[in-house]
């Protein structure tokens, strides 16, 4: 990877490849559990197209953000459950 | 709320909705191209950030078209998700990150593609279970799988261009479980003899996929591990083994997106050999059963990206009205639909996998309602009512084709929003 761009992870500053997605990234740096579901138990990415909305999390500030849409900017924060 | 207008809108940029919006553009009609992706593409030429080998022929084929739909003069609209429409009005309502989009059109075109199938068994809501497609494109999108052990299972042609590109990227690829059995194949190989391309691609792609064991007559019965995979256990029916592996990358097919057409109101029919799906009826001119609506791509049934490409094109001449630009696709459109007909029937689903489920099995991941709790229901409707399942936020895109393949019932409504959207959005307002 030569280009990179760091996002914030649940207050951390990790750094990913530039251009990737979030959901990838977020994978990539060994993230399993993206949420919890309705009965607590962890979920992460199925689709990878946006269609199962199992890999949302939080994307500056914004709730119920499905991360395989999304691509990854520098200082982009995320939050996990 | 931002608002357009245009002549042609297409929904949809995989190689049907790109195929139309040139076609159109090119005939010098004001074309919108609108996607809730990124990237224009679709998810078979959905780019890769670090491809091993971008000399095939699908990303060939990707360049040619992505450039042509960048010299077009089409405005293309990333990120923008569909949610609303209405066809008396002749728009559509997107959500984006801009706010709510609405586009007034004169003529639309749908191509909003298909989705995997899943079928449920215990321990699939694993993190570490992906879509055979999903992992193709979560890999695509950065997420390196070099030594991973990767197990890929259910059913399709899909599975070994998967198993290929993983293994391209450095993968342990196990082996590939296709549910269909060897005597099913050996008939597909005969009838696909008079698609002489066709076989060349299978042949390609089994060359990619490479040394990998291919078990026919085999699925996935079941994963675990501690709060993500680390086995499956796969089955013939007979015998029972376990994989050791890091992912698992399943699917069962594909089923239209045909949400939207089916919110505006579009005829759609059922396809018995592959349950969870309708496709969208359209006539030899790709129009559907609303006026000024076409559709093309895989919503009009599965059929791969070359038959997406004829009928979009079809689609976008059809738009501007010039009904002789139709006949030079119709000869390929005919022909890939029979070809699509034969994959069908091929890799129709076995009776067995219906029995996977265990009755603590989550069938619907949203609302975690599982195989017990929808049991002995007699419809869709009365299940949902009492369980929540597929009431949640993939609104039964996940669970619904299960659900029809496991008990046979069919969602019978669409409404508005057809894909989860900000309240602000749904409400007409700019942002909260």
């Amino acid at each position: 990877m030569s280009e990179t761009v760091h996002i914030i992870l649940n207050g951390e500053e990790r750094e990913v490849a530039a251009g990737s997605m979030l959901a990838s990234a977020l994978l990539a740096l060994g993230l399993r559990r993206f949420r919890l579901s309705v009965k607590r138990e962890p979920r992460g990415p199925l689709c990878g197209m946006g269609v199962c909305q199992e890999c949302r999390v939080m994307v500056n500030g914004a709730p119920q953000t499905r991360s395989c849409m999304v691509v990854c900017t520098d200082r982009m924060r995320v939050e996990t459950e | 709320m931002i608002r357009r207008d245009c002549e042609v809108l297409v929904v949809g940029a995989g190689p049907a909705g790109i195929a139309a919006a040139c076609c159109a553009s090119e005939s010098g009609r004001r074309v919108i191209l609108a996607d809730e992706n990124p990237a224009s593409g679709g998810q078979i030429w959905r780019e890769e950030l670090s491809a091993p080998n971008r000399n095939t022929g699908t990303r060939r084929t990707a360049d040619i078209w992505l450039a042509r739909l960048a010299r077009c003069g089409a405005k293309v609209l990333p990120g923008a998700t569909a949610f609303d429409a209405d066809a008396n009005l002749r728009s559509v309502r997107f959500g984006s990150d801009r706010g709510t989009i609405e586009i007034q059109y004169d003529a639309l075109v749908i191509a909003t593609g298909a989705r995997e199938r899943f079928l449920p068994f215990p321990g699939w809501t694993l993190p570490g279970v992906y879509g055979a497609g999903g992992l193709q494109a979560l890999v695509k999108g950065g997420l390196p799988v070099e030594g991973k052990r990767v197990l890929v299972a259910g059913t399709g042609p899909l599975l070994l261009a998967a198993a290929g590109m993983f293994g391209e990227h450095g993968a342990d690829v196990l082996m590939v479980l296709e549910q269909a059995d060897w005597l099913s194949l050996a008939r597909f190989g005969l009838k696909l003899a008079a698609f002489p391309e066709k076989v060349l691609e299978a042949s390609r792609l089994m060359v990619r996929a490479g040394v990998v064991p291919f078990r026919a007559g085999w699925w996935i019965c079941e994963a675990g591990g501690k709060d993500r995979l680390e086995y499956a256990a796969i089955t013939n029916g007979v015998r029972t083994i376990r994989v050791a592996c890091d992912m698992l990358a399943c699917s069962y097919g594909l089923v239209p997106n045909s949400e939207l057409a089916q919110l505006i109101g579009c005829r759609t029919s059922n396809n018995e050999s592959l349950p969870g799906g309708c496709s969208v009826e359209v006539d030899g001119r790709q129009r559907t059963s609303v006026e000024g609506v076409f559709a093309c791509g895989e919503i009009t049934g599965i059929g791969g990206a070359e038959l997406s490409l004829a009928e979009g094109s079809a689609a976008g001449f059809a738009a501007c009205g010039h009904w002789s630009q139709l006949r030079r696709s119709a000869p390929m459109r005919k022909r890939f639909g029979r070809l699509a007909r034969t994959m069908d029937a091929a890799f129709a689903l076995r009776a067995e996998l219906r029995a996977v489920p265990t009755p603590e099995t989550v069938v619907c991941r949203c609302e975690d309602v599982t195989a017990a709790e929808i049991a002995g229901f007699g419809s869709w409707r009365e299940a949902k009512l009492a369980s929540r399942c597929g009431m949640g936020a993939c609104q039964g895109r996940t669970c619904g084709p299960a659900v029809e393949f496991l008990h046979g019932w069919r969602a019978e409504s669409t409404r508005p929003p057809v894909t989860p959207v900000r309240l602000a959005s749904f409400c007409n307002q700019n942002e909260i």
